[in-house]
């Protein structure tokens, strides 16, 4: 239907342990396309963030076939085309906020009105206008993960890979955050892969949730979703949600007994 | 100070504790001279004349902290500065010296350590030998030290803060080392994802992390600097100097005189470190780090 984003290909990545070779990603085929919301969901190990990492070029795989916007993962990266958010905000403590978020506008050479400008435009985005000026540990974990959001968005790569943003965060602000980050993606229309541990978060937030199992890491289930687009929180009382959410449970249990 | 941290009752303790063992031993260690002066001129001495005479000798074994502080009040307020029997003279030419190693060993710590953090070879090569060159007694390759560069044409205060830097780089490296390697793998990773180039990543990412650790090992190395400074004054035949007074001092048992330029150099060093400390809170402040959870990094 649309442009394809991400094509992976037989896509395997070995790491080399004294303990032996530990398959991290099997012969991974999957295509995202273009505004898609892709959750990746699986149990620990089951290589979800090794493969957002190897998207972002942050591991190299060991065979198969891997390209971001048409090109090699690593010129996609030096063509900085795409935003990542880690698992741990990682804002850099002796920055300000605003000044975290203006550091990839520094290094990527924009100019100090524009730094300015843009910085203002996604501190609005994710409603933290009013905490520029503060440092990082002045901030609650959801506000610094906004924030760090915020640094990811400032930019404007077209894609945006984000690993377990909301993990450390408790159940209300998690939910809050799933909310905005609909909102944000509705607006940008960017391209998100998301990784996550919870049924609900992919089922809520995806429009194409991938299910891995582990040890090897692979995909066991794509679930293109049903539902709309416009999903208010109590989508998820819905018996289209909860067949989803079904389905899901039924591949990440059939990825346990494939491992015996 | 005090309201801040509370720690000034507990500092004025111990030295009120020190000082009354100070005094004890002043009694104990000079009474003996006392008693034999006693005996050799035929005089009954009672408990309290000897322990007044105790703290009155002119080459006590101990001298007492009044005469100390007399002999530094002696030797500074009422000497003009130029004298060379003033203290401040003194402690000015070992404050140079110290001063000069310290910045060449800044300087040489700080570059060697980025060498060492940039470069495998370096890192394998170069910390070996940084780590025993510290094992290596001062004492002893001091005045080696100051005979090649004589012989080279270095003289006067070059060779004496070549000591001082051999001291005072050490703790540097080592500090920055570490420092310039705490940033942890998503910091690292977030840079590059960001394609950002080597010196982005160090003037962004390395540098304004190792600032605490920077300041953490200055603070050692200007106090070794100073050590560094007395000590090349000792087998140097220097004229000038705090390490020359106590060398002097030592020759003609003048003990009052080794103490009050001990406790001169004590003052200095103090003062040393402090001033390193209010820059480390001064840059550590600017960088948003001296309240809440970087207070503690700060402490360090």
């Amino acid at each position: 239907m649309s442009e394809i984003v991400i094509s992976a290909k037989k896509l395997s990545l070995v790491f080399p342990t004294p303990d032996g070779d530990v398959h991290a990603l099997s012969d991974v085929d999957l295509e995202i396309n273009k505004g898609d919301f892709v959750s990746f969901i699986g149990p620990s190990g089951c290589g979800k963030t090794t493969f957002l990492r190897t998207i972002a070029d942050l591991e190299l795989p060991t065979s198969g076939e891997l390209q971001v916007n048409g090109v090699s993962a690593a010129e996609a990266r030096k063509a900085r085309a795409y935003g990542y958010v880690f698992q741990h905000a990682s804002l850099y403590p002796w920055r300000t906020i605003e000044s975290n978020i203006a550091l990839p506008l520094e290094i990527m050479g924009f100019s100090k009105a524009e730094q300015k400008q843009r910085v203002k435009q996604v501190l609005e985005l994710v409603s933290l206008d009013d905490f520029a000026k503060k440092y990082p540990w002045q901030l609650s974990g959801g506000m610094q993960q906004r924030a760090s959001i915020a640094r990811s968005l400032a930019f404007d790569a077209d894609l945006l890979l984000m690993d377990e943003p909301f993990g450390a965060l408790d159940e209300i602000v998690r939910d809050h955050l799933n909310q905005q980050l609909l909102e944000l993606w509705a607006r940008t229309n960017k391209t998100i892969c998301f990784v996550t541990h919870s049924i609900n978060e992919a089922v809520y937030l995806s429009t194409k949730i991938v299910v891995m199992s582990p040890r090897p890491g692979r995909v066991i289930d794509v679930i293109t979703s049903t539902l709309p687009k416009d999903r208010p929180l109590d989508i998820r009382e819905s018996d289209e949600f909860r067949d989803i959410a079904h389905r899901v449970r039924e591949g990440l249990r059939a990825g346990q007994s494939y491992d015996g | 100070m005090m309201g801040k941290n509370g720690k000034l009752i507990p500092i004025l303790t111990v030295l009120a504790v020190i000082i009354a063992i100070w005094y004890v031993c002043v009694v104990w260690l000079n009474a003996p001279f006392e008693y034999d002066q006693a005996q050799r001129n035929d005089i009954e001495l009672t408990f309290g004349e000897m322990v007044s005479n105790t703290m009155a000798q002119k080459r006590p074994v101990l001298p007492a902290v009044h005469q100390v502080f007399e002999e530094i009040w002696n030797t500074t307020v009422l000497k003009k500065v130029t004298s060379k029997r003033s203290l401040i003279y003194h402690a000015w030419i070992t404050l140079s010296v110290t001063l000069l190693g310290f910045i060449m060993g800044g300087i040489l710590g700080i570059l060697l350590s980025v060498g060492i953090v940039h470069n495998k070879a370096m890192d394998k090569s170069v910390m070996p030998w940084v780590i025993t060159s510290q094992t290596i007694p001062i004492l002893a390759i001091a005045p080696m030290i100051i005979v090649v560069l004589n012989a080279i044409g270095f003289s006067g205060l070059i060779p004496k803060a070549f000591i001082a830097t051999y001291l005072s780089f050490f703790p540097i490296v080592v500090g920055m080392v570490k420092g310039l390697r705490s940033p942890d793998q998503a910091q690292l990773d977030l840079m590059r994802t960001y394609n950002a180039s080597k010196s982005q990543l160090f003037w962004k990412l390395r540098w304004p992390s190792s600032m605490p650790y920077l300041f953490t090992s200055l603070k050692v190395a200007v106090a070794a600097a100073l050590v560094g400074a007395i000590v090349a004054e000792l087998p140097t035949g220097a004229v000038a100097g705090l390490g020359a007074r106590m060398l002097a001092g030592s020759y003609y048992g003048q003990t009052i005189q080794i103490w009050s330029a001990l406790f001169v150099a004590a003052i200095v060093a103090a003062g040393l470190v402090i001033i390193v400390g209010i820059l480390h809170n001064y840059v550590l402040g600017r960088m948003g780090q001296l309240d809440g959870q970087g207070a503690r990094e700060a402490d360090a």
